[in-house]
Formats: structure tokens, C-alpha cells, sequence
């Protein structure tokens, strides 16, 4: 193995690992905000995929032009999804970590089950995109565009959040309500106001990863299954609720995977990523960047 | 302990005592082959979940990798069973034994880990099993292993000709599961378990050894399923990783009990009874068209059982109960 080709699959790994923050981060956000983990967020990255894949077929709009309109499509559905289904399952009295995982998980399935009615469960493909198939070469090392592009879309939303939630007064309502949800409706602030607009982001983050991921990678109604583990692991990684350490597991997710596959067969370089998961959690139970 | 609890206890074992009996008799009305095998999945299920129950229910250490556990079961049987002419007997008891042994080598790390990091774990450890078996040689890889046919017998656990044989040792299976919870709640294990479940820093200062006895309802769980995954390797006569370690197992696990009532002694039978009934009706009326309506009505149904009866549907009957007992 050559030098040139480690350094081929690291940034390959790095690109795709910016990937995984940006699908990841949603999650993060949300359970930081209401300690819920939102088991659905794979088909939330599969909706966001089939709307890119709908607005190109239909709308001949490059997903490159239609991220924004897709992102802007899944707040919708974050916001919904809140206040149909997760604040309700916020009143369970007991039992109330159990509601909140099978509820989701619940949403999840018809989600799918909605997908193969209306999409049917064929594999499908957007040809011909603009930045599909192309690559770029830097120094000899290959890199494809679409994953560059998604790269830099995932840095450009990593600092667009950072400014948001550190320098508007939605951010700040969002940093009071994850402290003490209590307290803010007493300064006039409407919790579940706050919690839909949360969803709502979340979802339009995934949303943006949905759509460049679109141009590379095929459709169905169970793409979202095989992200979603993935995405867990990452803000697991990260230490749950913390929104950077979303954006450094993805980066360690897509290094570890690409390393992986340097010295195992392909179909296990998923191994690399859960032995990590657990070498971490062995030694910091609460992730890498969690409250201890 | 007071009156009432133990009179409970007698009650549940009698109601118990009588539903086996009428279950036992099922067979005689019911000559439809698919009939039977609905029934036969709905008793491994209920008795899948009693096992999951205990370690998830009672414990409250919420395991989504029991899949693991059950694919052990399944393929300790049959490559003792295929390799070496062991008879499925003794490799169910040695998948049992295997599977509660690797289930107390990952609770010593894992049980220091908290709610999601609990979880995801589980989820994790089940799919690098599901990973390795795929790419393991000698167990078959991803083809899977092919029971070969030995027999028409109790003695080799094969049988050709008819289904009730499995249907009985299904039930056998069901009844034993839920004895032993019935045992344990009254134990004290069960006490511990609860404590554990309600307050682990309380019930440690109490002392309660908290980290032995969540030890001991992991074993207890993974031994339970291991049996019931050399069970359905037995029924199915064919296994490959998916269909015995898949992640829809360590789901379909939990689901009976969390629609029942987790943690509670009928919840799993009466999630089961209703559950799986159901999806495999609607998977065979209307799922056919491949069209996803059966995942939309199961989904549904999951989110509005979850949402509707966050305890249950045994809460239904407690409910009704409980006003009566205050009056």
C-alpha cells in the first residue's frame, strides 16, 4: 500500500465524514434542546432525498440549486412531526424515555411505509446532475465534487449554526430553553414555540445533507436505515446534545470508516466505526465531548 | 409481603395455569396449516419478549441487541448440529450457556453506560455480530447454513410431517419464560431489579449490589432468547445472519412488551397476542402488493398504542382495578 493511496482514502474519509456531521447534527441539536432522541431521523435524510430527487425530475432544478428549497421542505416537516407526534409523547408520566424511542421508531416505519406506497420501492438515481460523477484532482489525490461540495456545504452550515445559536435571539432562546425549559416561559418565551423551531432546524439541516447526498447516492424508501446508525454513533461520539461534537464524530466517523477499509474486507468496514463507538464510551461514558 | 400482593400472585398463577391449558387445546380446532404457524410465532414472540422483558422491564436497562443473543442460539445449534451430529438439544442448552456467558462479558463494560449510550450500544454490539457472521467461512457466511433432515423426531427436534410439535414446544417455551418471571418478581432479584430500574444510586446505598444484579438479569434475558433462537433455527430449517441476527429481531423483541406494558408479567404475552396476529395478517392480506400499507398500519398502530398508553395495555386492565381497590 503506498503512501498515496492512505492519503487517497483519508480524504475521501474526511469528505464523507463531513457528511456525517452535517446528517448527524440535527439529531444532536434536538436532544440537546429536549433530551430526546429522534428515531426517525433517517427517514427524515430519505425524504430529504426523494423531494431533491422530485424537484429534479419534475423541475429540472440542479439539487444543488433546490438544497435550500429541500432544507426549507424538511423544516416543515420537523416542525409538523413536533407538534403531531413528539410534544404529545413529552406528557408521557411513565415510562417516558420508552415513549419517546417507540414513538419515533413508530413515525419511522409508516414514514417508510409511506415512501413505498406513494415512490414505490424502486432504486432510483438523479443522472446528469451537475456536479454528479466529476472529480477533481489536487496533488495527485482524487477528490469526487459532489462529496467537496457537501464537505464545504457541511463547514458553511457548522458556522452558519455557530453564529445562530451564539448571536440571534433565537439562538439565545433556544440556549435558555435547553437550560431550564421552566424558566423561560416565565420571561414570555413559549416552550413549545422554541422545541417546534428546533425540530424544524434539525430537520433542515439533515435536509441539506439529503439533498447533496441525492446527486451521489440511490433512493428507496430504506436508504434512511443505513445513515441512521451511523448518525447515532456520531453524536454519540460526540457526546450527546453537544452540537460540535457532532461536527468532530463525523469527522472521526469518516476517517476511522475509510481507515477501515484500507485493512478490511469492504463489507466490514462498518466495524471499524461501532469498535470506536465503544472504545469511547468505555472510556468516557458520556462521549467525547459530553458533561461528565 | 402484604395480603394482597401474594393473593395476586396466586391469581396470576392460576390464570396462567388455565390459559396454557385452553392454548394446549388449540390444536384441535385449529387445522389450518397457516393458522398454526401464526400461532406458533406469537408463542416464541411472547416468549422472545418475557426474556427481553427482564433485563429491559424489570431492570430498565433498555437492550435493542437481543437479536445478538438469538442468532447465538441459533447458530450454536446448528453448527454443533450440521459440523459435528451434536442433537439440537444440546446445542440449545449450549447456546443458552454461550450467550449468557458473552452477555456478562459486554455487561461488565456496558452497564457502566447511561440511557442513549446504554442503547446505542446494544444496537452496535448486535450489528458487528450480524457483520462478522456475514463474513465468516466456516458458519456459512452470508448464504447461511441448510438444516440437513435427520428425522422425524422429538429425539432430533425435526419434524416433517406436522407442525404441532413445534407449536407445543413453542407454548413449553412461553410457559417457562413467563414462570420465570413470575418467580423472579417475588425474588430477590425481582426487588433488586426494580430498585435498580427506579433509582440505581439510591438502591446502591440501600445496598443493593446493582452491578451484579443487572449481571444476573442479563444472563437470565440473552439464555432465554439464545433457546428461542435454537428454536426458530429448528422451525425455519434454514438460518442465514439476516434472518436470525437481523436488528428487526431485537425490535420485534420489544415491541410486544412495550404495547403490553413493560415491565409488567402479562404485558409481553398480551403485546404478542395482539401483535404479531396482526402483522402477519396484514402482511399476507395486504402487504402483497408490496406497496408498504402494511408498514403504514403497523407504524400507526406502534405511535398511537405508544402515545395513547404510555404503560400499556395491561394499564387497561390495573386501571379499572386500582378504582376499585380505593373504593
Amino acid at each position: 500500500m503506498t503512501a498515496q493511496a492512505i492519503i487517497q482514502s483519508l480524504a475521501s474519509g474526511l469528505l464523507m465524514g463531513l457528511l456525517y456531521g452535517l446528517i448527524a447534527v440535527g439529531l444532536a441539536l434536538i436532544f440537546g434542546l429536549m433530551d430526546v432522541v429522534n428515531f426517525a431521523h433517517g427517514e427524515f435524510l430519505m425524504i430529504a432525498m426523494y423531494v431533491s430527487f422530485f424537484l429534479f425530475t419534475f423541475f429540472a432544478i440542479d439539487p444543488l440549486l433546490s438544497a435550500p428549497l429541500v432544507a426549507a421542505a424538511l423544516f416543515v416537516l420537523g416542525a409538523v412531526v413536533y407538534l403531531l407526534v413528539v410534544r404529545f409523547a413529552m406528557r408521557a408520566k411513565a415510562n417516558a424515555g420508552m415513549v419517546q424511542i417507540f414513538s419515533t421508531f413508530g413515525l419511522a416505519i409508516v414514514m417508510r411505509g409511506l415512501a413505498q406506497f406513494f415512490f414505490t420501492p424502486d432504486y432510483r438515481s438523479i443522472p446528469h446532475s451537475w456536479a454528479g460523477g466529476k472529480t477533481i484532482s489536487v496533488a495527485g489525490i482524487f477528490l469526487p465534487e459532489p462529496q467537496l461540495i457537501g464537505a464545504l456545504v457541511a463547514i458553511a452550515a457548522f458556522a452558519g449554526l455557530y453564529f445562530f445559536i451564539h448571536r440571534t435571539d433565537f439562538g439565545r432562546a433556544l440556549e435558555a430553553t435547553r437550560e431550564d425549559p421552566g424558566a423561560v416561559a416565565l420571561v414570555g418565551i413559549d416552550k413549545n414555540r422554541v422545541f417546534a423551531l428546533g425540530w424544524g432546524l434539525g430537520a433542515a439541516l439533515v435536509g441539506l445533507a439529503g439533498a447533496i447526498m441525492a446527486v451521489f447516492f440511490y433512493i428507496y424508501p430504506d436508504v434512511g436505515a443505513s445513515f441512521a446508525l451511523i448518525a447515532y454513533v456520531t453524536v454519540a461520539l460526540g457526546g450527546f446534545g453537544s452540537v460540535f461534537g457532532a461536527f468532530a464524530g463525523g469527522i472521526i466517523v469518516g476517517l476511522v470508516e475509510a481507515t477501515t477499509a484500507l485493512v478490511l474486507p469492504p463489507s466490514l468496514k462498518s466495524v471499524g466505526i461501532y469498535a470506536v463507538y465503544l472504545l469511547v464510551v468505555f472510556i468516557r461514558p458520556r462521549g467525547l465531548f459530553g458533561q461528565m | 409481603m402484604d395480603k394482597n400482593f401474594a393473593a395476586r400472585r396466586r391469581r396470576d398463577l392460576i390464570i396462567a395455569a388455565v390459559l396454557a391449558g385452553l392454548a394446549a387445546l388449540a390444536p384441535v380446532f385449529v387445522r389450518d396449516v397457516y393458522v398454526q404457524n401464526i400461532l406458533i410465532l406469537t408463542l416464541m414472540y411472547a416468549a422472545l419478549s418475557q426474556s427481553w422483558n427482564i433485563l429491559s422491564g424489570y431492570c430498565g436497562q433498555i437492550s435493542l441487541g437481543h437479536a445478538l443473543y438469538f442468532g447465538i442460539g441459533a447458530y450454536t445449534t446448528e453448527l454443533l448440529f450440521t459440523k459435528f451430529g451434536v442433537l439440537p438439544w444440546f446445542g440449545m442448552l449450549a447456546g443458552g450457556v454461550i450467550a449468557a456467558l458473552i452477555a456478562m462479558g459486554l455487561g461488565y463494560p456496558f452497564f457502566r453506560l447511561r440511557g442513549h449510550y446504554f442503547v446505542i450500544a446494544t444496537i452496535v454490539i448486535a450489528e458487528i455480530g450480524l457483520l462478522l457472521f456475514q463474513n465468516w467461512e466456516w458458519a456459512g457466511a452470508a448464504m447461511g447454513i441448510t438444516i440437513p433432515v435427520r428425522g422425524d423426531s422429538w429425539l432430533k427436534f425435526q419434524f416433517l410431517r406436522s407442525k404441532l410439535p413445534y407449536f407445543y414446544f413453542a407454548l413449553a417455551l412461553c410457559c417457562l419464560a413467563w414462570f420465570v418471571t413470575w418467580w423472579l418478581e417475588d425474588s430477590k432479584w425481582g426487588f433488586w431489579w426494580r430498585a435498580v430500574k427506579d433509582n440505581p444510586e439510591a438502591a446502591e446505598s440501600l445496598g443493593v449490589v446493582v452491578f451484579n444484579s443487572k449481571m444476573g438479569a442479563a444472563a437470565v434475558s440473552a439464555f432465554l432468547v439464545a433457546v428461542g433462537g435454537a428454536f426458530y433455527a429448528q422451525f425455519l430449517a434454514y438460518i442465514d445472519p439476516e434472518s436470525v441476527m437481523g436488528f428487526q429481531f431485537s425490535l420485534l423483541m420489544a415491541l410486544p412488551a412495550v404495547l403490553g406494558g413493560i415491565g409488567t408479567l402479562w404485558g409481553p404475552v398480551l403485546g404478542a397476542a395482539i401483535l404479531i396476529p396482526m402483522t402477519e395478517l396484514t402482511r399476507s392480506y395486504i402487504g402483497g402488493s408490496g406497496r408498504g400499507v402494511d408498514l403504514i398500519v403497523y407504524g400507526a398502530l406502534i405511535v398511537a398504542i405508544s402515545l395513547a398508553l404510555p404503560q400499556g395495555l395491561v394499564s387497561l386492565f390495573s386501571r379499572s382495578k386500582a378504582k376499585g381497590a380505593t373504593r
